[in-house]
């Protein structure tokens, strides 16, 4: 799919990987809204994004509050147009330092699910619609290889990326011959704030940078063929998959 | 965009040959997926009432169904003007960049209907205005132009906090017939894009995509365009007697070849509300992609060009709609296929029923 001149919805982009892949997409010529609880650390990518001759707009809000997912998408949609890709990428490990899930207030797993599950389905609903009848649209969830294993202390953030996963998935089968492509991508171990948090002990040297996995999943997103729908990918294999074939 | 018909209907007597309460449809919501429609095909000779699901075996592989993409505004904006005075702006357009136009109405709620409400405070160009309830997320306006209640504002915002402070403060335009506030969710179809219209452009709010896979699964194409539904009333009868007011609409190029193969296959145009309607007449007869204004006023003499069928909701006779609806069929059947609605308990109104006309 091209990137181009087309309307980009990122979440969690005042950060991290999210904001990574703004920056990447906008350099691509993308119009990027970007969405972030926190105006402050949002306004300063966006500014960033301005400064560099790209197209980025901030919209402050949060994924996991039921009431706020129209005007999210109402907002971007105002500001970008239509909405051709959608990267859901803004999520939360719950409680730091990560516990056992028997250890786990129920609420938190709700709360942790409430984000990193329900609110990306929350917003597709909005958005697919539109893509499926242009024919059109990328939907991209950032998933985490915690969705395959069982890490203790994982408990919460792990069973909602699994979820996230097959979400995913059957979206994509339930979407198929629309032209709307959805993918899964487990970005790796990157050097991030939400990765600090989970794993302060972490030697930084060892991880990936949040631009070189951006670079990729926007590699992904281009390339149609090597990332089908339904498809759950794995950044760092990217290259790689991409000499097999 | 029923809800200004209804108004009149509430205000107005019924032609006397048909009985009171052929006029009464319920104005209760009906959950989307027990929307019921009535059908008014030219080819039979009655009318008859069937689950909105089976719109995908009425029609035909080869027919094309026009829809209209845009998302509902939260287009109702409380405010108040340099002095303290209160008003509500209702948009009646898009925004544009960081400029607004809309009409005022006097301070109330849409509980009180439109004609009744109070006057709005006089407001002049060159005047300041403050837009949203809360102070945290109210911005600044000045007046740009003020033709009675007819303003144009623009935002002393950039659009990022201009788009925020709307969804914050904003709500659906209502009227009075509904007291009850509607969320945003509720007064958008799951096909709802940019937010361009300032009421729910509703007949295709039983669209579910259950509905949508059925129709492409049975060979019919699904096509978009984007029309700026408009407010359906003001409360001003000056300005009422003018509605709809010249609506921005936009024609995708894959819309105008989809139009074009279903032309050239034998099949037929159904469109998804009136404001379908109203942009593809108005850009007829040589449909070309981009914007367009759409000014075309439908009524019973009109003659459809592009559109061979129209889903709509129910519209009593009397109702300006139904005038509309009888572009589409003679006004005896209509009045039929009313009365039958009534008799089995349909609804009207933007969230009720709907009917198939063709």
């Amino acid at each position: 799919m091209t990137i181009e001149g087309n309307g980009v919805l990122v979440t969690g982009a005042s950060r991290g990987l999210g904001r990574a892949l703004a920056e990447a997409l906008a350099a691509k010529g993308a119009r990027v809204a970007l969405v972030a609880r926190e105006p402050g650390p949002l306004g300063d990518v966006v500014d960033g994004i301005r400064r560099r001759g790209g197209i980025a707009h901030a919209i402050a809000g949060d994924i996991g509050d039921k009431h706020a997912i129209h005007r999210i998408a109402g907002q971007a949609q105002g500001l970008v147009g239509e909405i051709a890709i959608a990267i859901h990428n803004a999520s939360t490990l719950g409680p730091v330092p990560l516990r056992l899930l028997l250890d786990t207030e129920c609420e938190d797993l709700a709360d942790v699910l409430e984000t990193n599950l329900v609110g990306p389905f929350r917003l597709t609903k909005i958005l697919a619609g539109a893509m499926a009848l242009r024919g059109a649209g990328t939907i991209v969830h950032v998933s985490s290889d915690a969705s395959v294993e069982p890490y203790p202390r994982w408990g919460a953030y792990g069973v909602s990326k699994a979820a996230q996963d097959h979400l995913s998935r059957i979206l994509a089968a339930e979407l198929a011959d629309t032209g709307v492509r959805v993918i899964a991508v487990d970005p790796g171990e990157m050097d991030t704030r939400m990765h600090a948090d989970a794993m302060p002990d972490a030697d930084r040297a060892q991880l990936q940078r949040p631009a070189d996995v951006a670079a990729r999943i926007v590699a992904m997103i281009e390339d149609g063929e090597h990332a089908q729908s339904g498809a759950r990918l794995v950044a760092p294999n990217w290259r790689a998959a991409e000499a097999v074939s | 965009m029923i809800a200004r018909a209804f108004q009149r209907v509430a205000s107005r007597e019924p032609p006397s040959e048909l009985p009171t309460a052929v006029y009464a449809l319920r104005t209760a919501e009906v959950p989307r997926r027990d929307v019921r429609l009535v059908v008014i095909d030219r080819a039979r000779d009655d009318s008859y009432v069937t689950p909105f699901g089976s719109l995908v075996g009425l029609l035909r592989a080869g027919d094309l169904v026009v829809v209209n993409d845009a998302a509902t505004l939260p287009a109702s904006l409380a405010g108040a003007t340099a002095a303290g005075q209160a008003f509500e702006l209702r948009l009646s357009a898009p925004i544009d960049g960081n400029r607004l136009t809309g009409v005022l109405l006097g301070p109330g709620d849409h509980r009180t209907r439109t004609e009744h409400r109070a006057a709005p405070p006089v407001i002049a160009i060159g005047d300041r205005v403050r837009l949203g309830a809360a102070a945290a997320r109210s911005i600044d306006a000045r007046v740009l132009g003020a033709i009675g209640r007819r303003v144009e504002l623009r935002a002393d915002a950039n659009a990022d906090e201009l788009w925020q402070a709307l969804y914050a403060s904003g709500r659906p335009v209502q009227y009075a017939h509904r007291p009850e506030l509607l969320p945003l969710y509720a007064v958008q179809t799951a096909y709802a894009a940019r937010p361009w219209a300032v009421e729910m452009p509703s007949a295709g709010r039983a669209l579910t995509w259950d509905v949508l896979l059925g129709l492409r699964r049975a060979g019919v194409a699904i096509a978009t365009l984007t029309h700026a539904a408009g407010l359906s009333s003001t409360g001003d009868d000056a300005l009422d007697r003018a509605l709809p007011w010249p609506e921005r609409y936009e024609l995708p190029q894959r819309t105008i070849d989809e139009l074009a193969r279903a032309k050239d296959r034998g099949g037929r145009v159904i469109a998804i509300g009136t404001t379908v309607v109203r942009a593809l007449e108005s850009a007829a007869p040589e449909l070309h992609a981009g914007s367009g204004i759409a000014r075309l006023r439908l009524d019973g003499a009109y003659r459809p060009r592009v559109v061979d069928g129209l889903v709509s909701g129910l519209h009593a006779p009397g109702e300006s709609h139904f005038d509309l609806l009888s572009a589409f069929a003679p006004r005896a059947r209509l009045e039929r296929a009313i009365a039958l609605a009534h008799a089995r308990g349909l609804s009207g109104h933007e969230l009720g029923d709907a009917c198939l006309v063709m």
